[in-house]
């Protein structure tokens, strides 16, 4: 998925809920999520308006640019 | 007194089957929304004493600052209840589909077995929360094709409540009142037409009263007219005292929901003795 190689990763940022943030080096959403302090809650994730399921956390698809929102349940009717 | 409504309920002569809706089988006709309690604690408290087995949730960003606060997941007992997530806040067809595909992936992720259910709220504006019936109609048909079961918050319009069967609802959810606002079943005869139409040729088609309960009373009212179930939250939340007030709407919805099993009686306009009039002290004959 990415032609960017770690350095340059760096330099980018991404859009967590809203918030900027640099792009990981590892560029994966496992990353993003251990830094958020996320790693192990009960969360989904969507890169661009598309749902990425957990199994798909680890791969190092991020390069920049990309909106990510970070979900989770709360009370609600 | 709880205890003696659970001993009525398992006598064979009030028995009734679960509450059949979206590939899901409720043992309570209630379903309970998680908003508005002052604690998680007292929110667990309350479901319990509802005896409902079906929660709403909403979909949210996660907190990225101190996200080691508490999650309502460490509150709700998975093996007890089955979460319905709401597409609550959208007020467009794309958005309530967006919310739906999350709430489906955050499900999936817990392990559930019901995961791709959804209580589907497509909203006209912030300050009446009623419904957008075009955007409703819209995101019901998308989410039909992506493989939910929707269970779809709409007014009583009964010709709306139709068009939404006809794309496949699993259940659809006429509200009694605006949301939150506690006025009751503000048109009964609406929902007498909804139930005509959409149980229709299909009497076990689940019809859910959704929104606007205020007390005990119109849990009940709205079952003897012949809904399926009710789904309510800040009528027990916002209530003075919350466990209490779940308590009287479990024991509103098992009366409503027998009494209508039962058959009531014609209103009549005169009145009809109910003791003989044979044999009255100082009668003639």
């Amino acid at each position: 998925m990415s032609g960017l190689p770690g350095d340059q990763r760096a330099t980018q940022t991404i859009l967590v809920n809203g918030r900027a943030r640099p792009v990981p080096p590892d560029g994966t959403l496992a990353a993003v999520l251990v830094e958020a302090g996320l790693d192990g809650r009960p969360v989904a994730i969507e890169v661009d308006g598309r749902v990425v399921p957990r199994s798909r956390f680890a791969e190092s698809s991020l390069t920049g640019g990309e909106r990510i929102e970070i979900v989770t349940f709360v009370g609600g009717g | 007194m709880q205890q003696a409504a659970n001993e009525r309920q398992d006598s064979a002569a009030v028995a009734d089957g679960p509450l059949m809706v979206g590939g899901v089988s409720l043992a309570s006709r209630l379903i309970v929304g998680t908003g508005k309690y002052e604690t998680y604690a007292e929110m667990a408290r309350c479901l319990g004493e509802s005896g409902t087995d079906c929660v709403t949730v909403a979909v949210r960003r996660e907190r990225l600052v101190n996200a080691a606060g508490e999650n309502i997941l460490d509150h709700l007992d998975a093996s007890r209840y089955t979460l319905l997530p709401n597409t609550a806040g959208c007020y467009t067809a794309d958005e309530a589909v967006r919310v739906a595909r999350l709430g489906r992936e955050l499900l999936r992720d817990m392990g559930s077995t019901a995961a791709d259910w959804v209580k589907l709220e497509v909203l006209g504006d912030t300050k009446t929360l009623l419904p957008d019936p075009v955007g409703t109609l819209a995101a019901t048909e998308r989410l039909v094709a992506d493989g939910f079961s929707v269970l779809v918050y709409t007014s009583d319009d009964p010709v709306v409540a139709r068009r939404l069967k006809e794309l496949g609802a699993a259940s659809v959810m006429p509200a009694g009142s605006p949301i939150g606002s506690g006025q009751g079943i503000l048109n009964a005869n609406n929902l007498r037409i909804c139930l005509e139409y959409l149980k229709d040729g299909d009497p076990h088609y689940p019809v859910i009263v959704d929104a606007g309960v205020g007390t005990a009373s119109d849990v009940a009212a709205a079952m003897e007219l012949g809904v399926d179930g009710v789904l309510l939250n800040t009528a027990i939340a916002q209530a003075a005292d919350p466990q209490r007030m779940a308590a009287a709407m479990r024991a509103a919805c098992f009366a409503g929901r027998q009494a209508f099993l039962a058959g009531r009686i014609p209103r009549r306009l005169y009145a009809t003795a109910s003791s003989p009039d044979e044999g009255r002290v100082g009668s003639r004959s």
